[in-house]
């Protein structure tokens, strides 16, 4: 990249950008490699040195009664809750993309809020509401609560895949005789959804990563992962944080490169992205 | 415009020779656009159970005053005819001993009791302890019946308590989160310098938020612009550097931090190591740590947004700047900068709009004078159950966040939230 | 009203058709404690036995010991909180409000077999714990003695841990500042003695590294972080088990009882009693206290146990001098407002 004639103060910029940038992704990265190795301490501590290898605390998370239901719990409530933000989700994409109406642009802005409405107030407010229904301390509740913050994702992704799609495609079915509940199927649903897909897995991933909520819906009975890790962390803090850190972050790479997949499919589906 | 009606225009035939034809095609558009906007409906019904009316009723509780309103509405009546001075008219003693008979045993009593200690400490056992003496013997004269019990009731102030406390709504709640209150005349006040600290807390929301919205920024502009420069092959490299952590759990990341900062962390050694320093220093449950962990949570957003922008620009200016004798820095400041600012835009107002609400990571990694808005409302939602305290707080943050959000939406646009695609 | 009935007769047709459905299978109890070494030695000492006497398994829970939760479950009609260990103030406090239920002794055991004080309207007493002082005898030369050691930070230096509250600092605060013992709640009655507290606690405030759980301490003063810190007693004890060098120091400790209460309208209501009952019995009190030393209240407990047990525990003669009691009264009627006001100076 560099040119040969580069005088010193581009060859200074040149490298100073990328040393500058080495130091960003070194910070970025870092924290995140150092929690793995800790995972297999065979010590009681979260700290280096490492005392040495054992594979105890991954032992301790899958036979402690807590993590197991924890786990469990997640198991539960983030593909639950994934699944209606997806329905709802990619039906209220497909309505906005395809209708003009006043006031959709409020309406738009209305439903993406969940995304930028401090998740304490919706914590508060949910749990307040929540209660005297009966659904706090349920797993109803939380999946509720959990899908109202995935939500915006899948709208946003949706919405974005839809607005590359050629909806002459829909009325060529249609023309064929497709009725609209088969054309959906066969025509809209295969192209929109690496789309759906996509902002599943953000929905997934706020789920999965939730606490907040949960801190306030559920009872011990839902406890989820990562509120079983904030009171590990504020509690007492031992390897078998790091043990779950590590699956969590294996579980965050597979996500990551699935939607590469995705995106990479998504482009040679349509060619080339507009 | 949607594609379909440009579409349906181009299909339509010349509009002169069959008029019907153009009006059943309209029709047919009509129906099918009612039937696309029925696809929200489900979603838009969703959030406005399961969202906005919670919401709503939260913000409705900064207001809300029932305790002593709904429970002792006879006393409150007969309170009406005193003018506030001496004592009032024996028929409010009447009043008052019999709502609190009845009150007494039932979650009521404790409403009206630590509604009142509100007014003035102490008065949640006046209530109690009255309350435990009920009922009086028939025939007594109530009044010097309920000052025996306790003198608080031959005094003046204690019924004008009540009457204070007595209305349907309050602007108590939201006075205090801005550390304001109202004296005994009426008058609004500035809260005792030993109780105010709410404007403190939000200035000190917005600061944090500031610190590390430029953080952000000056740390994600360079990945953002390498990234844009460099082949597809490199940039995709670097880009999963940046979405590694992204995906990664907050929590996960938050216990990284603490193994790396803590005093016999990672880092101190190092730094104990290399002779920087004698003593480990104190990186964790200050500001130091929080903002390095809040940093490295959002750092993600401001580069995705900073990239998607920057890949649109065109390296062609800039050349043609340089080309025509422009110094290369100066020819990046005024041609290519400038064309980075929807990112730069984009990528602050979104850190900017998460900071505030963050409640995590201060909470886990911060002292008490780290904690921010999202804390207190918290706190007084679990551990004094003051709630109305706790939708007042939320009002506040809540206006501020939706009046960045309204910016962020009109001249962003909400679907362009660019974070929310891989790329 | 006719709400409120209406749902506790679908509730309780929903209970019986789920109690026919799961046959004999006994329900689960939902207890919830203050977590950490505590929760395991209940787990030790009650969870576990129950479920091994067939008396119905147990679903562990923590908090800290807020009551937010409590409250809206039973305003809801909707509790999933069967059992709950609450502290003194909290129980007396939410017996008034109607959170719990007023026990009937007849399904626990008679009152007289508890230590006076120990047993009330709506709860239980668990066991006898103390707030004191501790220190890392590792890091510190001389031995502090008292909380007026722990607010001289030249002879001591370092950071110290306490709890992030009123409770159990403020009391501390004029410990330190030369208030007697017996007098510290009088003193805190008073305006005079709130601002004094909070001018005390002024002098070391940035010395402080506040605590929530009652399992960081340990770890602070193991890992050095804090060279002081208030302690709950049990929890220094597990930490000696495993080779910390933590030390107690008794005088100006305050004792409290901790109690089993059941919030009012839990659909598994007998089920409660059981583990309450089972819970009570002075051999599995006995275990629980040589797990962790907190005292028990069960009296024939503390009559057949180990001495060297015993000796660590907050009850033990040696150890109540200087030791007083949280009022619990006291803190019923000025805590709400204590709170604020502490949580205000403390975000400062």
């Amino acid at each position: 990249m560099l040119q040969p004639y580069a005088s010193p103060l581009e060859r200074a910029w040149h490298y100073g950008l990328r040393g500058l940038v080495g130091i960003v992704l070194v910070f970025l990265i870092l924290p995140i490699l150092v929690i793995v190795p800790l995972s297999f301490n065979a010590d009681t501590f979260l700290m280096y040195p490492m005392a040495g290898f054992s594979m105890r605390w991954y032992e301790e998370i899958f036979t402690s009664g807590q993590w197991q239901l924890a786990m469990m719990n997640s198991l539960i409530v983030s593909p639950l809750s994934t699944l209606l933000a997806m329905v709802l989700g990619t039906l209220a994409a497909i309505g906005l993309v395809r209708t003009d109406f006043p006031g959709k642009a409020l309406l738009t802005a209305v439903l993406i809020s969940p995304m930028v409405v401090p998740v304490v107030i919706v914590g508060v407010a949910v749990y307040i509401f929540f209660a005297p229904l009966g659904l706090t301390g349920s797993y109803t509740g939380l999946v509720i609560a959990h899908a109202v913050l995935g939500v915006p994702f899948v709208v946003t992704t949706v919405t974005a895949t839809l607005q590359g799609f050629d909806f002459n495609l829909v009325r060529a079915a249609s023309s064929l005789g497709a009725n609209p509940v088969v054309a959906f199927f066969k025509v809209t649903l295969p192209l929109v959804a690496p789309g759906i897909i996509s902002g599943g897995l953000f929905a997934f991933a706020t789920s999965f990563d939730e606490v907040v909520v949960t801190l306030f819906l559920a009872s011990p009975e839902q406890t989820t992962l990562p509120r079983q890790m904030f009171s590990g962390i504020r509690e007492n803090i031992s390897p078998a944080i790091a043990a779950v850190a590590t699956i969590l972050i294996l579980l965050s790479t597979l996500m990551l490169v699935t939607l590469e997949g995705l995106r990479r499919r998504n482009e040679r589906i349509r060619g080339k992205r507009a | 415009m949607t594609a379909a009606s440009n579409t349906a225009d181009a299909l339509a035939p010349p509009a002169a020779s069959v008029p019907s034809l153009k009006k059943r095609l309209r029709r047919a558009e009509m129906r099918k656009k009612l039937l696309y906007g029925a696809l929200i409906l489900p979603l838009a019904v969703f959030l406005l159970v399961a969202f906005v009316w919670p919401i709503a009723s939260l913000l409705t509780r900064s207001i809300d005053n029932p305790e002593v309103h709904d429970n002792l509405p006879h006393t409150l009546r007969e309170l009406k005819a005193w003018d506030g001075e001496g004592m009032p008219p024996a028929a409010v003693f009447t009043a008052f001993a019999a709502e609190l008979e009845s009150a007494k045993g039932s979650p009521a009593i404790a409403e009206i009791a630590k509604r009142l200690n509100r007014e003035e400490t102490g008065y949640r056992s006046l209530i109690m302890k009255t309350a435990r003496k009920l009922p009086l013997p028939a025939d007594t004269d109530v009044p010097s019946a309920l000052t025996e019990i306790d003198a608080r009731w031959g005094e003046a102030e204690t019924w004008r308590a009540i009457r204070r406390s007595g209305g349907a709504t309050t602007p108590f709640y939201l006075l205090a989160a801005i550390d304001r209150s109202i004296d005994t005349h009426g008058n609004i006040v500035t809260a005792p310098p030993e109780e105010a600290v709410y404007v403190n807390v939000l200035m000190r929301t917005f600061w944090m938020s500031l610190i590390v919205t430029g953080l952000c920024l000056v740390l994600g502009f360079p990945v953002a612009y390498l990234m844009a420069k460099l082949a597809t092959k490199q940039s995709n490299m670097l880009m999963f550097f940046v979405l590694l952590p992204f995906w990664t759990s907050v929590l996960v990341r938050v216990a990284a931090w603490i193994i790396l900062l803590q005093n016999e962390g990672l880092i101190n050694k190092v730094l104990m190591a290399i002779g920087l320093t004698d003593g480990p220093l104190q990186l964790l449950f200050n500001r130091v740590g929080v903002y390095v962990a809040m940093v490295h949570i959002l750092l993600p957003f401001m580069v995705l947004p900073l990239y998607s922008v920057m890949k649109g620009i065109s390296p062609v200016y800039v050349r043609a700047a340089v080309s025509l004798g422009c110094p290369p820095f100066k020819s990046f400041w005024k041609v290519y900068f400038p064309q980075t600012l929807p990112g730069i835009g984009a990528g602050a107002l979104l850190v900017f709009i998460m900071c505030m609400g963050y409640y995590i990571t201060p909470a886990l990694l911060g002292s008490p004078q780290e904690q921010m808005v999202s804390y207190f409302i918290a706190f007084y939602t679990n551990q004094t159950i003051n709630w109305g305290m706790a939708a007042a707080l939320s009002a506040v943050l809540l206006g501020a966040t939706l009046v960045l959000y309204m910016v962020y939406a009109r001249y962003l646009g909400p679907t362009r939230v660019k974070l929310v695609k891989p790329r | 009203m006719k709400m409120k009935l209406s749902r506790t007769l679908i509730q309780s047709a929903v209970a019986a058709a789920a109690l026919t459905l799961a046959g004999t299978a006994l329900a689960d109890v939902t207890v919830i404690s203050f977590g950490g070494a505590n929760q395991k030695a209940q787990d030790k000492a009650f969870y576990g036995p129950f479920a091994a006497s067939k008396g119905g398994s147990v679903t562990p829970g923590e908090y800290n010991g807020e009551q937010a939760k409590i409250k809206a479950m039973v305003e809801a009609g909707n509790v999933t909180w069967d059992v709950v260990e609450v502290e003194s103030p909290e129980l007396l406090r939410g017996c008034e409000e109607g959170l719990y239920e007023k026990l009937d002794y007849s399904k626990i055991g008679a009152k007289s077999e508890f230590l006076p004080k120990t047993v009330s309207d709506c709860g239980v007493g668990i066991f006898v714990w103390s707030t004191a002082l501790a220190y890392n005898a590792d890091k510190l030369k001389t031995a502090p003695t008292s909380w007026a050691d722990f607010w001289d930070v030249k002879k001591f230096p370092g950071k110290r841990g306490l709890r992030k509250g009123a409770k159990y600092t403020l009391e501390f605060a004029l410990l330190a500042d030369g208030v007697k013992p017996a007098d510290v709640y009088k003193v805190l009655g008073t305006k005079e003695g709130v601002e004094r507290a909070f001018k005390k606690l002024d002098q070391i405030k940035g010395d402080i590294q506040w605590w929530e759980a009652g399992a960081q301490p340990p770890q602070l003063l193991a890992s050095g972080d804090v060279v002081m810190s208030s302690v709950y007693n049990g929890r220094i004890a597990a930490a000696q088990k495993e080779g910390k060098n933590l030390k107690i120091v008794w005088n100006g400790s305050i004792y409290d009882v901790d109690s089993w209460a059941i919030p009012k309208g839990s659909p598994k209501r007998d089920e409660a009693y059981r583990f309450i009952k089972f819970a009570s019995q002075p051999e599995n009190q006995r275990v629980f206290s040589a797990e962790i030393p907190y005292g028990p209240t069960n009296a024939k407990a503390v009559s057949g146990m180990d001495p060297k047990i015993a000796a660590e525990l907050p009850t033990a003669p040696e150890n109540l001098k200087g030791a007083f009691a949280t009022d619990t009264e006291f803190w019923v009627e000025h805590g709400e407002d204590l709170e604020q006001r502490f949580n205000a100076w403390a975000a400062r």
